[in-house]
């Protein structure tokens, strides 16, 4: 840790998927852990949650994708944050993430993966090691 | 995923059992129980087929109506679809429940940059009415009816519906819909919301209004509790949302000027089932009863049929798990069971590959085989409402009706249920609850098997449907084919026609089906309505 500064965390739910039980689920989490939460809400353009986080002056992007299409949503979301330079920001992604695509989603330079049913202080902990780094 | 909180002793003996409504179950329960809860048969049970309609919608319950099994189905182009929906009746299915893609339910054509990815995907993509040509092809729309799980844009699809019933000669009279077109879950649920609350609200009351006209066997709306309790509510509390909204539609018909009598008959409830079997069969006990009570003491509804709660109990997707997923194969079997002892009228199952992705054919049919083994081999069709009379059942069917209204006193408390979902009061509530669930499973407070408890060994690979790319391609030729051939100076016509009426108070239906049987596409008539009315903004709950 190298500020007072509460540890900033942007939610997003991309796409069109309006599940968004588990965002929240690890909002109330993140919040528990002394972290600061912004959510975006549902429907989020890829785009848009960058813009969000720069505003924001994040140090954490969290997607959560339930609806399968966790790698097109990724690589775009990748393509962006490298143009953006937010290299210094930790890109975290929960939800449905199949254990076969895990390797595919670490490969585009995702941080960490957090498939539904992670438990809470495995996100909060690696956050904490993570983030600003 | 819904089970109760067991509090055990050092040798493992229970001590106290909460359900999830908050009601503590007794060891044991005896006639003094209901004399307790002031349980009286005719006023609380009545027999099956009378108000209240606490045993049974019908006198002889299965007996003369064997239950209507209606699995979700609906992936890649209209043609797989079709495929999918013959194999399903052909194997004794006896409903259909239509499943599109993110980018219909959210009112974007498949080539809109909005649906990249997406095409196909979680459910059938729709365009227009061509695709439904394709969809429905060969199937008999007057016998089969079709729900239709769609809600921001519900009246374009039952207006979509209506076109090609009509197309292959099937009077509207004959047909029978029951698009889900209830927004206001959406809104604390499932997220497929578009519109703003009121002129959302309002599209509903115009399926209603034109329903009772000109759809007699159509049910305009499919009040959903499910999604609700899928985001983490407790099934008290999903009845009573269920019940908020229902009434929030009630009211916005009724101030047009029509009773309640006329056209509550055609409502359908969408009910959920996972955790606690007793618990779940006291809940669908408690509805059918409250609501026939409340239709009768709020709207002075008397027709004894306009009275019934008639609707799916299905299978709840949040009870499965990733973990040891053939384990969902017999839960699945007990929600079933859970349906068919609360006398469900129509059921569906989240079939055991669910927690990972829409169903293959295999775990599809699986389901359905699930229902048949239970009403033509274990014997749940041979008496109505088996549990009724049981000191237990009873007593508890009563106290989930006092927790169901004191949920609705809460809400009535806010303002009602628009004002509720407007300020993000009933969103904020559900969180927190799938928060301090997921909290106690963390915990090991709750036991979810293979998830927290006996999580050694099985966590086997099983096979997932695949989704293929090439679909949305095919999808997206066909679309622009279409724009290419139809009359695009009718279809403008109709668009403007649609966005007249939509500005006014005009019935937007009408327009609706002229604008599908010239071809304008979901997104055009979607997107008249995001000029007129907007979109929806999400309150903050965070």
């Amino acid at each position: 840790m190298t500020s007072e500064r509460k540890i900033r965390v942007l939610l997003a739910k991309p796409g069109l998927d309006g599940h968004d039980r588990g965002a929240k689920v690890v909002a109330h989490a993140l919040k528990e852990a002394g972290m600061e939460v912004i959510y975006t809400g549902l429907h989020q353009t890829v785009p848009s949650i960058v813009k969000q986080a720069i505003q924001e002056d994040v140090d954490v992007i969290g997607l959560s994708i339930m609806s399968g299409a966790h790698i097109p949503i990724c690589r775009k979301l990748m393509e962006l944050v490298k143009k953006e330079k937010l290299d210094q920001t930790l890109i975290l992604v929960g939800g449905v993430i199949p254990s076969k695509d895990i390797p595919v989603v670490k490969k585009m330079g995702i941080d960490g993966i957090f498939p539904g049913g992670t438990r809470f202080e495995v996100i909060t902990d690696f956050i904490k090691e993570n983030a600003r780094k | 995923m819904g089970v109760a909180t067991y509090i055990k002793d050092e040798k493992d003996a229970i001590k106290e059992v909460i359900l999830q409504s908050g009601i503590k179950v007794k060891p044991v329960y005896t006639a003094e129980d209901l004399e307790r809860v002031g349980f009286d048969y005719s006023k609380d049970l009545g027999d099956p087929g009378e108000f209240p309609f606490t045993r049974s919608l019908y006198p002889l319950g299965y007996r003369s109506r064997n239950w209507t099994t209606r699995q979700y189905t609906g992936f890649g182009t209209p043609e797989q679809t079709n495929e999918r929906f013959k194999l399903m009746i052909s194997h004794g299915q006896t409903g259909l429940n239509v499943a599109f893609d993110l980018p219909t339910q959210m009112g974007y054509d498949s080539d809109d940059p909005m649906a990249e990815g997406e095409v196909g995907r979680v459910g059938m993509a729709v365009d227009s009415l061509k695709d439904f040509e394709i969809a429905f092809k060969d199937i008999a729309l007057d016998r089969i009816g079709s729900g239709l799980t769609i809600n921001a844009v519900a009246s374009v699809m039952l207006a979509m519906y209506q076109s090609v019933a009509e197309k292959f000669g099937y009077s509207k009279e004959s047909i029978s819909a029951t698009p889900q077109n209830d927004i206001l879950k959406e809104m604390v649920g499932r997220g497929a919301w578009i519109y703003p609350v009121e002129p959302a609200v309002r599209l509903v009351g115009d399926a209603i209004e034109y329903a009772m006209k000109e759809l007699p066997r159509c049910n305009p709306v499919s009040v959903c509790g499910y999604h609700i309790r899928e985001s983490g509510c407790t099934p008290a509390q999903e009845i009573s949302y269920a019940f908020m909204i229902a009434f929030a539609y009630i009211d916005n018909v009724v101030a047009r000027g029509y009773k309640a009598e006329d056209f509550v008959g055609r409502f359908s409830f969408n009910l959920n089932i996972y955790g606690n079997l007793w618990e779940n069969v006291a809940k669908f006990r408690a509805a059918r009863k409250l609501w026939a009570k409340l239709l009768r003491e709020r709207y002075g509804v008397q027709k004894k049929k306009a009275l019934f709660l008639r609707g799916i109990f299905g299978g709840g997707g949040s009870g499965l798990t990733k973990q040891q997923p053939e384990n969902n194969i017999v839960r699945g079997a007990y929600y079933a069971l859970t349906a068919a002892l609360s006398g469900a009228q129509t059921t569906a199952l989240c079939s055991f590959d669910e927690a990972y992705t829409i169903p293959t054919e295999r775990a599809a049919l699986l389901s359905l085989r699930t229902f048949q083994i239970l009403m033509d081999e274990i014997g749940l069709r041979d008496t109505v409402d088996p549990l009724g009379g049981s000191y237990f059942i009873e007593t508890l069917t009563k106290e989930m009706e006092e927790k169901i209204l004191e949920e609705m006193e809460k809400v009535e408390k806010v303002g009602g249920m628009i004002q509720a979902v407007s300020s993000g009061y009933v969103q904020a509530e559900v969180a927190r609850q799938a928060y301090e669930y997921e909290k106690k499973l963390q915990e090991g407070k709750v036991t979810k098997v293979g998830v927290n408890k006996y999580t050694e060994g099985v966590d086997m690979e099983v096979e997932l449907h695949e989704y293929n790319e090439e679909w949305a391609e095919q999808q997206i030729k066909r679309l622009k084919e279409l724009r290419r051939t139809r009359d695009n100076k009718a279809v403008n016509e109709c668009l403007k026609a649609l966005e007249k009426a939509a500005r006014s108070e005009e019935n937007v239906m009408p327009y609706l089906v002229d604008c599908c049987k010239c071809y304008a596409t979901v997104g055009e008539m979607a997107n008249v309505f995001r000029d007129v009315f907007g979109e929806h903004v999400e309150p903050n709950i965070f």
